[in-house]
């Protein structure tokens, strides 16, 4: 009873310490924490990027970097934000709630989850180490060829950006499988797929996006480690290679990567909305199918990054018109979370605020992604800092607002403690004034012609003030994420003990206590309707149900820690790495390659060969 | 639209002019895209109004109370659904179809101009950082300064001789990338004389942030004007690669308007000393190995821009720096330090060099 979920011990490998706990945690809730932990950390590094770019930017002519170091900061901004910040806090969400939502013990495979932290956290901190050699990334998040050929990127500058996604990307492919399979599979007795909460959807639907794109950019990025370390010429033009095939590829995952993104924060807000709004969520199915095809198009558009290219009338054409359908489906789930809220009975707590401004935000970014579909006039507004305001409307907006409000939201499930309210909504005010301020006026600053990545502008143009205004919006929202540390570190000290269900919420996390027990339910779940844990209420007669006790979790089957997920994960960054630091040797592969190579071929053997045994926690 | 004319005329009146703006389309490309980019942006404008609209008033009329009972469980209404797909797809039909138009109408190059002429070619080459212009119909290599007489369809045929670059004059056309294994197009007719900046919007490297050019749009006269004096330059000395080291260096205080080429050779006269230093110090420094000053012939000098009439011209370092002797001394003085990472490696000069460099880069007209 008086036991925590952290505090276990078990038959099996009793008086390990809490260092080794988690480094050969197998439990997707400790897992998904040290995703959010470390995605944060990533996150507020690449905020600070930001910031260093938007002081440059604060007056034309500025002089506070060099050109190279902004080219490497402005890669590593995007590279950081998308691939180790909104991706992996997303997988935080994945990791720690899928299974609790479908009523699951774990995911499918919980050792290859381990897995996909670890490469994530080292191919996270590689491509960071490369600040420490002045070598980081320069090329853009797009790293287009030629320009990051050897020829035009002589130093290890785009060697790690090349290794570096590649790792990224061996941990969000195991991690779609595994959730692609924990989903399909793993779900407690009666929850067909048109019960499953809205979230889970939207996690299935963005798996099936991660296993079909991701190999796209992971050719790409082979071509182009061969290219460079290699001498191949799939993008050599002196061999006939083709700068073109680049783009194709790297935009055939990087659109649906788009959707990868957001699709997790509209699942998020589906959540969230109903709870608060004391009422289900309005129109599932419609909800359901219009994420399905939103991705599905989300295959179609790639073209729409490449208007300037000149590809003809006909494919320009095809690319808007397709475009253009997406804002259809994606409407679709604006109306419905309008609907979700008409007629309730809104509840303001810090979620919902959150979960507002997303709403609010996102049209503003989805109505200017329209103005885009518009070939022509794209043509203007490609390359400026029209599309850098468009996207963060999307990416902050949307993404960060949406995963704001999910971190308010599940923060007590996960800790066991609520989050202060006032802090909250300071922390919102802030944020969406700071948001508002850094990125409205770049609409008008890219209309008036200032193109992107440029690392100064001169006077002149027009661009001094809405620059300035940037500036000053942008630590305005840099500051809001000081109020949300501010909380975290006060609530964790000092905040209320959350009970089992805050919000009075419609689904299963909500049953078993905050923070969970290390096998979740003690008793598997048996769902029977949409919203189960309301249903539960309904049929009970209750607003909230009893506390859930604190239970023994004798003869529960748990998978056992491993060590073997960290190894292979070692084995196959220094694999990677000596494939980057081989210089100019008749043999292919140096000494570096071929140890972390048998690391890994021995850390996979160990691991398939692992007595699973499992552990029987015991109180 | 209203409303964004309104904080667009709130900031004309702090900031502006624009001179690089995508919202004043001088020439017909512009003004295609400007066209249908303005419906888009009302219609999106409107839409934006409404559905926030709805979005706060429902925020506003459905807050919760305390002890309020549980609202109506509504699941949802198929009618609506279909209601709420089908009216956003009426909204996008009528922004595709002037898209699909204007894809088409922008695809084409006119085949006669304004002004009743042929379309005048221009190669576009794009380097690492600078532009390159070859007027193939006039013989005229330029670089980093587009001349175009008014109302004339100009046809760009674009390359890159090593990254990816995109052309981009806001006032008159979109982007067009420029690559380095295929020609692309881009074309316009400018209505108004100036001067317009423009801009690679391609990030090319390190130096992409000052890969800038200028249009000069010329009344038909002056571009004859230009046209002529590029010309004249087939009478020059070439640097001893064709004549002795040490020739007359013309000195052309004034240009009148409608010069002929002879007239500029007859304008010769005795070599003001400070000049024919800079001439020296041109060869001395090694410029020469990489810069031309003759529009015509350049088969030596290629390498960087070519300066025929740098004397003249508005911006110098790539768009960057007003063409004065002030920046022209900062630029061969400091040049690593004005645009980092660029090619041009020139050893120390001197004040008295530079002044003697600019003296003699300000007889090229």
């Amino acid at each position: 009873m008086a036991t925590s979920a952290l505090e276990y011990g078990h038959a099996t490998a009793a008086k390990r310490s809490v260092l080794v706990e988690w480094l050969t945690t197998v439990d997707h809730k400790k897992i998904g924490i040290m995703y959010g932990a470390s995605a944060f950390i990533f996150f507020l590094i690449g905020g600070l990027e930001a910031l260093v770019i938007r002081t440059q930017l604060m007056r034309p002519d500025n002089h506070l970097v060099t050109p190279d170091f902004y080219n490497q900061l402005f890669t590593m901004h995007g590279t950081t934000m998308i691939f180790l910040a909104v991706m992996p806090i997303s997988a935080m969400f994945f990791n720690f709630f899928v299974p609790l939502l479908i009523g699951a013990r774990d995911v499918a495979f919980p050792r290859l989850n381990a897995m996909s932290l670890w490469i994530f956290i080292l191919g996270g901190l590689f491509l960071n180490f490369s600040f420490l050699l002045g070598a980081a990334p320069n090329g853009g998040w797009f790293g287009y060829a030629p320009l990051s050929s050897r020829m035009y990127a002589p130093g290890h500058n785009m060697d790690f950006w090349v290794i570096g996604l590649q790792i990224l990307g061996v941990a969000s492919l195991a991690a779609g499988v595994n959730f692609f399979t924990t989903i399909l599979n793993m779900r407690a007795r009666g929850m067909t797929l048109m019960r499953m909460p809205i979230f889970v959807w939207a996690v299935l639907v963005t798996q099936v996006l991660v296993l079909l794109s991701f190999p796209v950019i992971t050719v790409a990025l082979i071509y182009l480690m061969l290219d460079r370390t290699f001498g191949t010429s799939f993008f050599n033009l002196t061999a006939n290679g083709d700068p073109m095939l680049w783009q194709h590829l790297f935009w055939v995952f990087g659109h649906p990567e788009v959707y990868i993104l957001i699709l997790p924060a509209f699942g998020i807000v589906s959540e969230i909305l109903p709870v608060f709004a004391r009422k289900p969520l309005f129109g599932y199915s419609a909800m359901v199918f219009s994420m399905a095809f939103i991705a599905f198009l989300g295959f179609g558009v790639w073209s729409h990054h490449m208007f300037a290219t000149g590809m003809g009338p006909l494919a320009d054409s095809f690319f808007s018109l397709a475009t253009m359908l997406i804002a259809i489906p994606t409407g679709v789930k604006i109306f419905n979370w309008i609907g979700t809220l008409w007629g309730g009975s809104l509840q303001f707590k810090t979620p919902l605020y959150f979960a507002l401004g997303f709403i609010a935000m996102f049209i503003m970014g989805g109505l200017s992604g329209v103005i885009h579909a518009v070939a022509p006039a794209d043509l203007q507004q490609t390359d400026s800092y029209f599309v850098v305001a468009h996207f963060h409307y999307v990416l902050f907006g949307g993404s960060i607002f949406s995963l704001t409000a999910g971190a308010y939201y599940w923060w007590p499930k996960m800790f066991g403690k609520l989050l202060d309210e006032g802090l909250g909504k300071a922390h919102f005010w802030v944020m969406l004034a700071g948001f508002n301020l850094t990125f409205f006026p770049m609409h008008f600053v890219g209309l008036l012609g200032m193109p992107r990545r440029i690392y100064s502008y001169p006077a002149g143009l027009g661009f001094d003030t809405l620059n300035l205004l940037s500036t000053v919006g942008a630590f305005l929202l840099g500051s809001s994420f000081l109020i949300f540390s501010y909380n975290i570190i006060k609530t964790w000290r000092s905040g209320a003990q959350a009970p089992a269900d805050p919000w009075n919420g419609a689904t299963l996390e909500w049953s078993i206590p905050s923070p969970p027990q290390e096998w979740n339910f003690a008793v598997e779940p048996i769902v029977t309707e949409k919203d189960p844990l309301w249903g539960l209420k309904r049929a009970a007669g209750v607003k909230v149900l009893p506390e859930p006790p604190r239970v023994s979790g004798e003869g529960i089957h748990l998978p056992a820690p491993s060590w073997w997920p960290l190894i292979v994960s070692v084995g196959f960054l220094t694999f990677l790495v000596g494939i980057m630091v081989k210089h100019a040797s008749a043999f292919p592969f140096g000494p570096i390659s071929i140890a972390g190579f048998a690391i890994t071929l021995y850390g996979i053997y160990k691991w398939a060969y692992e007595p699973v045994d499992g552990h029987a926690p015991t109180t | 639209m209203p409303l964004l004319a309104v904080v667009l005329a709130g900031l004309a009146a702090c900031t502006g002019p624009f001179p690089q703006s995508t919202l004043s389309p001088k020439g017909d490309f512009a003004q295609t895209v400007d066209h249908v980019f303005m419906l888009t942006v009302y219609l999106a404008v409107g839409v934006f109004i409404l559905v926030e609209g709805v979005l706060l008033w429902t925020i506003f009329k459905f807050r919760g109370k305390p002890g309020d009972a549980e609202p109506k469980q509504i699941h949802g209404s198929t009618v609506v659904e279909v209601i709420w797909t089908i009216i956003p797809a009426v909204v996008l039909a009528i922004v595709a179809v002037p898209t699909v138009q204007a894809i088409f109408k922008t695809a084409e190059v006119p085949t006669v101009s304004a002004d009743g002429k042929a379309p005048l070619k221009i190669e576009v080459i794009g380097h690492q950082w600078w532009w390159e212009f070859r007027y193939p119909e006039l013989g005229i290599t330029t670089a980093n300064e587009i001349h175009v007489p008014l109302n004339r369809t100009i046809d760009l045929r674009m390359k890159s001789i090593d990254v990816i670059h995109s052309f981009w004059i806001p006032q008159f056309a979109g982007k067009r990338d420029v690559f380095p294994n295929r020609e692309t197009r881009i074309w316009f007719t400018p209505n108004t004389t100036g001067a317009f900046p423009g801009a690679c919007a391609e990030f090319c490297g390190e130096e992409h942030g000052r890969m800038d050019f200028y249009l000069m749009v010329d009344s038909p006269d002056d571009f004859a004007s230009w046209t002529t004096r590029r010309q004249a330059d087939s009478t020059l000395d070439n640097f001893g690669f064709a004549k002795p080291a040490v020739v007359a260096v013309p000195v052309v205080p004034a240009i009148p308007a409608k010069a002929p080429a002879a007239a500029l050779v007859a304008d010769t006269v005795a070599i003001d000393p400070k000049v024919a230093e800079g001439q020296k110090l041109v060869m001395a420094k090694g410029c020469i190995g990489c810069h031309s000053f003759n529009a015509m012939h350049p088969t030596k000098g290629v390498i960087g821009p070519n300066l025929s009439g740098i004397g003249t011209r508005k911006m110098i370092a790539g768009g960057w720096l007003e063409g004065s002797d002030e920046n022209l001394k900062r630029w061969l003085q400091h040049t690593q330090e004005v645009k980092p990472g660029v090619g041009m490696k020139i050893g120390p000069v001197t004040d008295a060099e530079a002044a003697a460099i600019i003296a003699y880069l300000r007889t090229k007209r």
